[in-house]
């Protein structure tokens, strides 16, 4: 019953704003957000289409728990096809957004077309307007937030909106809500930009009701106790964040550095978090101010920050000066690590950055990383860079080449275009670390095996989030597992990547997962939406989102051939570590997985698969 | 014997005084074990979540006889995580 079953659907081109029944049908085998949204758009859109055309079409979704009592239940998602992959598009967010939009009596947003002019999408409750955003075109994403909110002279609306990244199209603009919670990687915000829609400002308090509300609360109350009696969810994720992680990576050996030249940074310490509760030299106070939480979670892993005032990327800007969203893992790495940068500060400012002009900062700061090495080579030069010096390590080329690239500016323009088409540019596509276009972030395939498969068989490209190995191979979640070999790896990815497809479809947090297993969630699902959801059939519906994505790409045009990770992690040894000498066996893994999947050699999902999860 | 102590996270009140950041070299009794090590500088056992010895992992079963070597560099986390 919590799908409030009701889509809104919005046509850009003729601006209308209809009301749609939810196919119920659909729903129960696809979940919610991630899943359902997919179906949606797998359903409505062509395989082939342009997806900066008007034709492609964008999907705002949230789950059946979103916005409920379950805990982390604030996650929401944006679904296309991706501009930076041409792929099938699923990015996640947190923040309040999402929870608004279901209190706001919808399950998702589909738009098509195209506007003429700049629009902002308008709703109170069931009301929904699209209204002229002219006066927004231009601005970031923390001054249009300001700006909705003194238009609706309501300062408790939530807002989700593209910066100047995404009007520009730079390939992986994100779409930014709450200032700094992000659906940031593919390039959504790019396809929303492309669309002419500035954003969204939505209020919603008609509330999300459940099936059986005492079942319900019992369930989620489970979980909560779970959340919190965990050592990671219950302390180690609130008090150090993700960013605890840059030296754990670093010192697995599988902290890619120098644009994965190398597999750990001496830098690491400087940048981790850690590093953000010590004291700065310049001022005596920390990076890191607090934590703080997403709707209805109890983990709070967020970062927030406060940079030195004095700091040379920001003096003299107030609007830096207070406190704002801080530096995750991935960002922390892509923007340091990656390119050498080792300080904290400039770092922190990037993000924000990223966070204010709306980009992902994993395909940024991978993409900056590639640039410096095509600089060290000589393929590029200061004609090329404007007479940006990116040297590895330089602070002020970062800061000066992030600020480019958000506003669309100088050398910017092409790294927005991201590494794969930048490295193919000046003559040197080897240096792309990418999988389908799409960046890969902060786990070497060299030194966590089967990160490697998971990046080469995400669905929307390079992607840690899409069966984070990592927990098991690194972390011991739930058991420890060696992350030197590849034995056993492609069923451990495969149960990965269908449980995460279930869980990014419920409208909870994968962080969860940490400490809840499908026996812990299911019953949360069962309890909340019709449909007598068991660990069994969530998992089967993972699996069938995962196939949905896979048959999508699949006739879009993608084939084995692109499940494949750079030469460099296939034939250059890691040089240092507990990795040395060891490459990537991806090759080895593929063949067991395919037929794990129950595919063909070529990737493709049999006919015997197809109908075994009747697709 | 010295080896290199890596203490992280909440760990980090354990390093000796006067330590900056989070690691600092120590030296050990020759044939002391992971364990004794982590022992005489006051860390909890069961805050010992992620060991590991030269970056390779040490499971809690092999804590106690593990023999530490000159130069190794010893790293340990409590309960953590990321994405």
């Amino acid at each position: 019953m919590s799908w409030t079953k009701k889509i809104l659907r919005v046509n850009l081109t003729s601006g209308t704003c209809v009301s749609e029944p939810l196919n119920m049908d659909w729903a129960k085998k696809y979940i919610g957000q991630r899943g359902l949204a997919t179906k949606y758009f797998v359903e409505e859109c062509d395989p082939k289409v342009d997806p900066m055309s008007p034709e492609n079409k964008l999907i705002f979704a949230t789950g059946p728990l979103t916005g409920t009592a379950a805990p982390t239940s604030g996650r929401w998602s944006v679904i296309c096809k991706g501009p930076l992959t041409g792929a099938i598009a699923c990015s996640n967010s947190g923040g309040f957004f999402g929870a608004e939009l279901k209190n706001a009596g919808w399950d998702m947003i589909i738009f098509e077309g195209k506007s003429a002019k700049p629009v902002y999408l308008d709703i109170d409750n069931e009301n929904a307007e699209l209204k002229d955003a002219s006066a927004m075109w231009g601005m970031s994403v923390w001054d249009t937030e300001d700006a909705l909110r003194a238009a609706r002279g309501d300062n408790d609306i939530r807002c989700a909106s593209v910066g100047q990244a995404g009007e520009s199209g730079v390939l992986f603009a994100g779409v930014v809500n709450d200032k700094d919670r992000a659906a940031g990687r593919s390039g959504v915000g790019a396809v929303m930009g492309s669309k002419n829609l500035k954003a969204i400002a939505c209020r919603g308090t008609v509330g999300v009701p459940v099936d059986d509300a005492m079942k319900f609360m019992q369930a989620a109350g489970a979980a909560k106790q779970i959340l919190a009696d965990n050592a990671v969810t219950g302390e180690g994720l609130p008090t150090y964040g993700t960013q605890v992680l840059m030296n754990v990576i670093n010192e697995t050996g599988a902290l890619p550095t120098h644009n994965a030249k190398d597999i750990q940074f001496d830098g690491a310490s400087k940048i981790g978090g850690e590093a953000m509760t010590e004291p700065r030299e310049s001022d005596g106070k920390a990076n890191l101010v607090s934590n703080a939480a997403c709707f209805g979670c109890p983990i709070s892993c967020q970062r927030v920050s406060q940079m030195d005032a004095n700091h040379f990327t920001v003096k003299g800007q107030p609007k830096y000066h207070g406190k704002e969203g801080g530096l995750e893992y991935e960002a922390a790495w892509a923007l340091g690590a990656a390119t050498g940068v080792s300080d904290l500060e400039t770092l922190t400012y990037c993000n924000y950055i990223c966070n204010e002009y709306g980009m992902d900062p994993i395909s940024l700061g991978s993409t900056v990383a590639a640039a410096m090495e095509l600089y060290e080579i000589g393929a590029i030069t200061d004609k090329e860079t404007g007479g940006i010096k990116l040297e590895w390590g330089s602070a002020e080329a970062l800061a000066k080449i992030c600020d480019q690239t958000g506003l669309g500016q100088g050398f910017g323009k092409e790294i927005g275009q991201g590494s794969r088409r930048l490295c193919e540019k000046y003559g040197h596509p080897e240096l792309s670390m990418t999988v389908k276009s799409q960046e890969f972030p902060a786990y070497d395939p060299r030194g966590i095996q089967g990160m490697g498969l998971t990046y080469a068989t995400s669905n929307r490209g390079a992607c840690h989030l899409r069966s984070y190995t990592v927990a098991s191979e690194v972390l011991g979640i739930p058991e420890k597992t060696d992350p030197l070999t590849s034995d056993g790896k492609p069923g451990l990815v495969k149960a990965f990547q269908d449980a995460t497809a279930a869980v990014d479809s419920t409208g909870t947090c994968i962080f969860t997962t940490f400490a809840l297993t499908m026996d812990d969630i299911s019953p949360m699902m069962a309890a909340d939406s019709e449909g007598g959801w068991t660990s069994e059939t969530m998992m089967e519906a993972g699996e069938r989102i995962w196939n949905l994505e896979r048959k999508f790409n699949n006739d879009a045009g993608f084939t084995a051939a692109d499940d494949l990770l750079p030469q460099r992690m296939l034939k250059d040894a890691a040089k240092t570590g507990p990795a040395k000498g060891k490459v990537s066996d991806l090759l080895k893994m593929l063949p067991e997985y395919y037929e794990l999947r129950g595919w063909t050699a070529e990737g493709v999902p049999s006919n015997e698969t197809l109908a075994r999860l009747a697709l | 014997m010295k080896i290199t102590l890596k203490l992280f996270a909440s760990l980090g009140k354990f390093l000796p005084e006067g330590t900056t950041g989070n690691e600092t070299e120590i030296e050990i009794t020759k044939g002391y074990t992971l364990e004794q090590v982590l022992e005489e500088h006051g860390v909890p056992p069961e805050h010992c979540h992620l060991v590991l010895v030269n970056g390779h992992y040490v499971g809690p079963s092999e804590r106690a006889a593990m023999k530490m070597k000159e130069g190794d560099a010893l790293a340990v986390w409590p309960p953590v995580a990321g994405g």
